[in-house]
């Protein structure tokens, strides 16, 4: 089995793990900044701005998601737009990496940062129990749906 | 600084007026001085009306941050300093940036002058503030001081140290926006993942001091003034932090187009 997809040369740009890369990176981007900010910040007004019971390593970390956030949706499109002025767009691949890469953030989110660092929760003064298994679970099944898409779409390698 | 407030005002309203007379003198010169570059290199290519239209917004903006309603506000409250922060400290450094005002220099002067300012950006000490791990701990070190410190309250009660924070504000937030996505020649310009990093990092920074500062306002700032100002700080910094991640990127995108794509005119970058 060959691996090159015409990579004729060392500069030339692994077109397939791009487009992965970037569907990847903006999931994980959108599911950091726009979803938390739309959703949860403004139409639900679950999220405070800051429930001031952080910790100092907390706030560090926060700070942090949020700077990756908008840097990796960002990111994330443009590297679409590469992909895109040297050939086709594998799109069903490309949305199978963008479903994953919300699952993949919903899950690190829902897992570190709520549970272990305690940054923010879902919701205030309620049960969470539910709330946050319906969260884990279901960033569990998107990264789970979008892995096996993003594998089902693999191109196909063989020589000819 | 222990005058009683009716000893106080007289002299301290002198100096105010004094500030506001400087600033309004430096904004002139500035608008002039670039209108003047612009007149003088017409005979050239056309330079593009979008940097000079950014040019002078961005004077605009400080303007309006520093003088004027917006200016007065700002030193009984919290809110109204943090709006004139982002205009003096972010989006006016942003658009000075944008208006390429070296590159119209250069364009413009005598060739031997132009060769004098361009050994000077060469200069270590250019060299040094210009890079963008130091214009960035500028920016980012002297908010933490003045919003951490007796600095905030001194400034209000002081035209000079009020004068001297915002020159900083202004000249760390355009050096710090220059050598992340700057458009005039930089001879030493950093690769794009380290202004890539650097700028993450004080898009961190910047994010978590407005976090900090709706928990702890400076003395003196009342706690509602202190929230709805912090709130600012952190939606307001995110608009223009958005705008230089995308401008970043962009940098990148043209610099690694594919080859064999359409040909670049040698030296049409700007």
């Amino acid at each position: 089995m060959s691996a090159g997809t015409g990579s004729r040369a060392g500069r030339t740009v692994d077109l397939d793990r791009r487009t992965v890369v970037s569907g990847f990176l903006f999931g994980c981007g959108i599911a950091a900044s726009v979803i938390d900010l739309f959703i949860f910040h403004l139409v639900l007004q679950w999220h405070h701005f800051y429930d001031l019971s952080t910790t100092r390593v907390a706030l560090t970390a926060d700070g942090f998601f949020h700077a990756f956030g908008w840097f990796i949706t960002i990111w994330g499109l443009f590297l679409l737009a590469d992909v895109r002025r040297r050939g086709e767009v594998a799109w069903k691949r490309w949305a199978g990496a963008v479903i994953a890469g919300v699952g993949f953030f919903q899950l690190v989110d829902g897992v570190v940062n709520h549970k272990l660092l305690g940054i923010h929760q879902i919701r205030y003064d309620v049960d969470l129990l539910p709330y946050d298994a319906t969260w884990i679970g279901s960033a569990a099944v998107l990264l789970v749906v979008g892995a096996v898409i993003v594998r089902r779409t693999r191109p196909d390698r063989r020589p000819g | 600084m222990h005058h009683d407030h009716g000893a106080a005002t007289g002299h301290e309203g002198l100096g105010w007026a004094v500030f506001d007379v400087l600033v309004l003198l430096a904004l002139a010169a500035a608008a002039a001085g670039y209108a003047v570059a612009w007149w003088a290199s017409r005979h050239r290519r056309p330079w593009s009306g979008y940097r000079g239209a950014a040019w002078y917004a961005g004077l605009f903006c400080v303007g309006v941050g520093l003088v004027g309603p917006v200016a007065a506000a700002a030193r009984t409250g919290f809110t109204a300093h943090m709006a004139g922060h982002l205009l003096v400290g972010m989006l006016a450094p942003l658009l000075l940036v944008l208006g390429a005002p070296l590159t119209l220099a250069l364009r413009t002067l005598r060739v031997d002058r132009a060769r004098s300012l361009a050994r000077l950006l060469r200069t270590a000490p250019v060299r040094v503030i210009t890079h963008p791990v130091v214009a960035a701990v500028l920016n980012a070190g002297g908010l933490w001081v003045l919003y951490t410190t007796d600095l905030y309250q001194w400034m209000h009660t002081s035209a000079l140290v009020h004068g001297l924070v915002h020159a900083h504000i202004l000249l760390a937030g355009y050096l710090f926006t220059a050598s992340v996505v700057g458009a005039d020649p930089d001879p030493h310009r950093a690769s794009v993942p380290l202004r890539a990093g650097v700028l993450v990092v004080f898009v961190a920074v910047h994010s978590i001091l407005a976090k900090w500062l709706y928990a702890h306002p400076p003395a003196g700032v009342h706690a509602t003034d202190g929230e709805v100002g912090a709130q600012l700080m952190y939606y307001g910094g995110d608009v223009v932090d958005v705008t230089l991640i995308v401008l970043l990127l962009t940098q990148w995108y043209v610099a690694t187009r594919p080859r064999d794509a359409v040909s670049p005119a040698p030296g049409a970058t700007a």
